[in-house]
């Protein structure tokens, strides 16, 4: 079992469902999200290419935000999904620093929060809220080890990148290009 | 409009537009780890060597300043807790992989001992002082009895607390800055040095002056070979390396960087310290005084620069 999404650059028109719906069902702080769009334009006119991109937490492999945390709040549970224990967070921001792609943030509440993969959500059996209320279906969510998973069929017909690979993280999205 | 907020990117505190997650507490408390394991380590150094007599400042009296040090470094990396309450998990789990969980652990023995080893001088600093409760005096008479193996294991987490303050920033690959394998060592010897000063400040036999200058001498030599290698390293890696080297090399943080810390820092102290020991009159706490700052600074200047490298994609 290993979980990780695939994410249509093509496709997605950068709407922002994602992000509303994540807020909502995981009921994030106003003013700070756990997944965002970014809108990446190279060249210029008339040779100009926007990439549209619903980013959140890579759910790295080799994790370097569970590497660093000195209690053990941040951790791997079954699937591969990086979760954090709030009352074993001290706050510390190490795993903020040690994140490349920002994907954590401190919680006004204290403790560091982030991107579940709506994990409360799969042990329902259900897909995660970003991927469910997506207007395109541009995000491919489901287990990489399953062959014919939404995610591995996506992955299987597409050329995809992942973010930063160079940063030796193992990221588990990807984006489908 | 916060549907444009979504869309173009994220707008989260102290992380957007660069981050910013950590400020002044971390390199206070750098600072001060720094300068105590400076003092524990010489302590501890001219204990085995036997010289209590000939070194009184480095042994006895400028240990004083060791348990302060700690615990105002420890209080301003609890004010840095953002989830304070639950501070006391550091201690439930001991993370190998984590330089954070070594360094809080490194602090758990150093402390105490940094308090038994000038409690146990206490007397000698105030004629007449006698403990209230009898315990006390066993204590003391134990670490009398005990003091060369306590001075090499003091020694020995000195060196442990002044490589984990570099090692705590090196650790974080996600920023280019840091992660360099350099900075162990290179904020060891800087906190080695930063020690030294304030010993040097505080003695005031001659003796001891001129052997911890000498000392002074060599460390900031390798300190300056170390941020030699350290922008040499930088300039011969990756894209984030260089961009990150490029914020000493002409970017925002060059004057602070190469005007008060290693000019003002490091290469005028030294040359004030070589001064002195040729014989000119110089006030011995200019150059203290200097690289005591310029230790400070770079620290500061480490933390905050740090936090803006990042990753390209």
């Amino acid at each position: 079992m290993r979980y990780g999404m695939a994410i249509d650059t093509a496709k997605c028109v950068g709407c922002g469902d994602c992000v509303v719906a994540c807020q909502t069902e995981n009921n994030v702080p106003n003013g700070y999200c756990r997944d965002w769009v970014v809108e990446n334009v190279n060249g210029s006119y008339p040779n100009v290419e926007i990439e549209l991109r619903s980013e959140r937490c890579n759910h790295c492999e080799n994790s370097p935000c569970v590497r660093c945390c000195p209690t053990g709040a941040s951790h791997i549970v079954e699937g591969g999904i990086v979760m954090v224990t709030h009352n074993e967070c001290i706050g510390c921001g190490a795993c903020i620093e040690s994140c490349p792609y920002d994907a954590r943030y401190s919680h006004p509440d204290g403790y560091v929060d982030k991107c579940t993969f709506c994990q409360h959500r799969l042990e329902k059996g259900l897909n995660t809220a970003c991927v469910d209320v997506c207007p395109t279906s541009c995000l491919h969510f489901g287990d990489l080890e399953d062959p014919f998973s939404d995610v591995s069929l996506a992955l299987k017909n597409r050329t995809w990148k992942v973010l930063a690979p160079e940063a030796g993280t193992k990221p588990q999205l990807f984006f489908l290009t | 409009m916060k549907e444009e907020l979504f869309i173009s990117g994220r707008n989260i505190p102290n992380i957007d537009p660069f981050l910013n997650i950590w400020h002044w507490e971390i390199p206070v408390y750098l600072y001060l780890g720094g300068v105590s394991a400076g003092i524990m380590f010489f302590a501890g150094l001219f204990t085995i060597l036997g010289k209590e007599k000939e070194m009184p400042t480095t042994v006895k009296w400028a240990t004083f300043l060791v348990p302060v040090a700690l615990v105002l470094g420890l209080f301003a990396l609890f004010l840095d807790l953002k989830h304070q309450l639950f501070f006391w998990r550091l201690y439930t789990t001991i993370r190998i992989e984590s330089p954070m969980s070594w360094g809080a652990w490194t602090l758990m023995f150093i402390t105490p001992l940094s308090m038994l080893w000038a409690a146990s001088y206490i007397k000698e600093l105030i004629p007449g002082w006698k403990w209230k409760i009898k315990f006390v005096d066993q204590i003391e008479d134990l670490v009398i009895k005990n003091r060369k193996p306590l001075a090499w294991a003091m020694m020995a987490l000195a060196v442990i607390l002044g490589v984990y303050t570099g090692i705590l920033l090196s650790a974080f690959n996600a920023r280019p800055l840091w992660n360099t394998s350099i900075l162990g060592p290179l904020f060891l010897v800087s906190g080695l040095s930063t020690g030294l000063a304030a010993i040097i400040w505080m003695s005031k036999s001659h003796f001891e002056r001129s052997v911890l200058t000498k000392i002074d001498i060599v460390l900031i030599g390798v300190e300056l070979f170390l941020i030699v290698h350290l922008f040499m390293g930088f300039l011969a890696g990756s894209a984030v390396k260089i961009e990150a080297a490029e914020l000493f090399l002409g970017g925002e943080f060059t004057t602070a960087f190469w005007g008060f810390v290693v000019i003002l820092g490091l290469i005028i102290p030294v040359i004030l310290e070589i001064l002195e020991l040729r014989g000119f009159k110089i006030p011995i706490w200019i150059p203290s005084l200097l690289v005591l700052f310029g230790g400070l600074i770079f620290r500061f200047i480490m933390v905050e620069a740090g936090q803006i490298t990042r990753f390209l994609y």
